[in-house]
């Protein structure tokens, strides 16, 4: 019976947390994005400075007709959204927030896991692209497809040096095996896993798969009502998703320098939040690269400065065992 | 990544992003300029054109605004009186009335030529600009309405510390001066009667 309770009291937190999150980090590039530009973003939702815009887009969304092109190849376009966005919610279950299993659901096999799923959330940007049966959206998820492919492995070959570092793929285990000093050690590691990330939500400025002014919005062109706001949503929940890796990762988790034991989701959380603070003004600050561009940063840039991280990481792990 | 080979060559490597970076931030920690304004009314400038205002008993009907108007938004109507003789075995006069005077503000554009042309200082520039309507007849504004604009109408800007006296006070002035002299040698004369 207490078995049972703990697992819907621990899928209640990670789904709240799924919904609340995501939300937040909006309402924050709301209003950070308007104040960097010298605006002040939505003042009247909800009374306080607009604190319920989202809440309110939400309502707006909801209300729209859903349309389904004519030509589009039915199911694949309606299940695109779900599949773009469920995988967030299942890596957020399986990242640890504070120490003595304070996760969802401990893997051994956790960074492996999350990688894996993240992998499948940008599926739904390219079956959107493939179903919509138009040709902005089929470039949009070429696009993504591209640009999946190309930012996957320095992602993935940054993660490995963590595990490498913490001889385990458990992601509360790779948290135990934590040192300050790894933070200056991973750091190039850190830097091409957050950047591999960004580029993987198609952040800007790594949105050319949405590029607006070139191909109208990407794969989501068709898309309206619930499911654009899914597609949307998705988003949000890849950043907070990616923030909460990055700091589990190579900022130590619930490591800090005090409090590790009563407050150390505190610190996962204010760590996820500054990095989120990190996306939005990169977002703000930074124009969009080309597409020629992007492939030239991942495979010239990113993918080298992983393998040195690698490298680095082999000769430390030798030198101090 | 181009663009840091373009920029100085003493520049770091990616010390062009860093700018980037620094002037969003600074940017975020100042004041933004957004302007509230159903909610704070707004900072206008003196000579604001919002409305026009007609100071109808200067209005001699010389109708110069109306053929000035280049969009004939200007509407006149009057009739001539006549006026009796100032002095016994005089001559009658005749002057304007006015009976009707209105500008339609759907079809102004604001020029202000109008004001600029009138000979008899009897239309103004007023700041007021919320008067929206939601029937377009209601734009045109007639003379009662444009009476009440007057009242809205801000002072003249002061003139600079050094400039000169405007012409009509300089007039007035010496007038009054020329009264006061009069006078003064009139009491000095009575006085000197007196003694």
């Amino acid at each position: 019976m207490s078995d049972a309770l703990d697992i819907v009291v621990r899928l209640l937190a990670v789904f709240v947390a799924f919904l609340v999150l995501p939300l937040v980090v909006g309402q924050t590039e709301h209003k950070v994005m308007a104040h960097m530009q010298g605006r002040l973003g939505p003042m009247y939702a909800g009374g306080f400075h607009g604190w319920a815009q989202l809440v309110a887009d939400g309502v707006k969304f909801a209300q729209k007709e859903d349309i389904v092109p004519a030509g589009a190849d039915r199911r694949v376009f309606q299940l695109a959204p779900a599949v773009g966005l469920l995988p967030y919610l299942l890596v957020l279950a399986a990242i640890p927030i504070g120490p003595r299993n304070a996760v969802g659901q401990s893997l051994d096999a956790g960074l492996f896991f999350v990688l894996a799923v993240m992998g499948v959330g940008v599926l739904g940007s390219i079956m959107a692209g493939w179903a919509s049966a138009n040709k902005f959206s089929l470039l949009g998820g070429l696009r993504t497809a591209a640009q999946l492919l190309a930012y996957e492995l320095p992602m993935l070959l940054a993660a490995a040096s963590v595990a490498m570092a913490a001889g385990t793929l458990s992601l509360p285990g790779i948290l135990d095996s934590f040192h300050w000093w790894w933070v200056p050690w991973q750091l190039i590691g850190a830097v091409v896993f957050f950047v591999a990330g960004l580029a993987e939500l198609q952040r800007p400025p790594f949105d050319m798969p949405v590029a607006d002014s070139e191909i109208i919005f990407g794969a989501y062109t068709e898309y309206t009502g619930l499911r654009f706001a899914l597609f949307l949503l998705a988003e949000y929940a890849g950043i907070v998703v990616l923030c909460a890796l990055t700091s589990v990762l190579f900022l130590g988790g619930w490591h800090g320098p005090f409090g590790a034991d009563g407050l150390g989701w505190l610190w996962t959380l204010l760590k996820t939040a500054v990095l989120a603070f990190l996306i939005i003004w990169l977002r703000v600050t930074y124009p969009r690269l080309r597409e020629d561009q992007l492939q030239k940063l991942a495979w010239t840039v990113l993918i080298p400065l992983a393998l040195v991280q690698i490298a680095l990481t082999g000769v430390v792990k030798v030198v101090t065992s | 990544m181009a663009a840091d080979k373009k920029s100085k060559p003493s520049g770091f490597p990616g010390s062009g992003l860093a700018k980037g970076l620094a002037v969003t931030l600074r940017t975020m920690t100042k004041r933004s300029v957004t302007a509230q304004y159903p909610d704070v009314q707004p900072d206008l400038a003196p000579r604001t054109r919002g409305v026009i205002g007609l100071f109808e008993e200067n209005c001699t009907v010389c109708m110069l605004c109306a053929r000035e108007c280049p969009d004939w938004c200007i509407y006149i109507d009057s009739h001539k009186e006549t006026v009796p003789p100032a002095a016994p075995g005089g001559r009658e006069r005749s002057r304007n009335v006015l009976d009707r005077f209105a500008i339609d503000f759907s079809l102004c554009m604001y020029c202000g030529i109008c004001i600029e042309v009138c000979p008899f200082d009897a239309l103004f520039w007023s700041p007021e600009f919320e008067y929206a309507e939601t029937d377009i007849r209601e734009l045109t504004h007639e003379r009662d309405k444009l009476r009440e604009w007057m009242w809205t109408v801000p002072e003249p800007p002061a003139l600079d510390p050094a400039a000169e006296e405007p012409k009509e006070i300089a007039a007035a002035r010496k007038t009054a001066d020329k009264l006061a002299a009069q006078q003064a040698a009139a009491d000095a004369e009575n006085s000197g009667e007196d003694a």
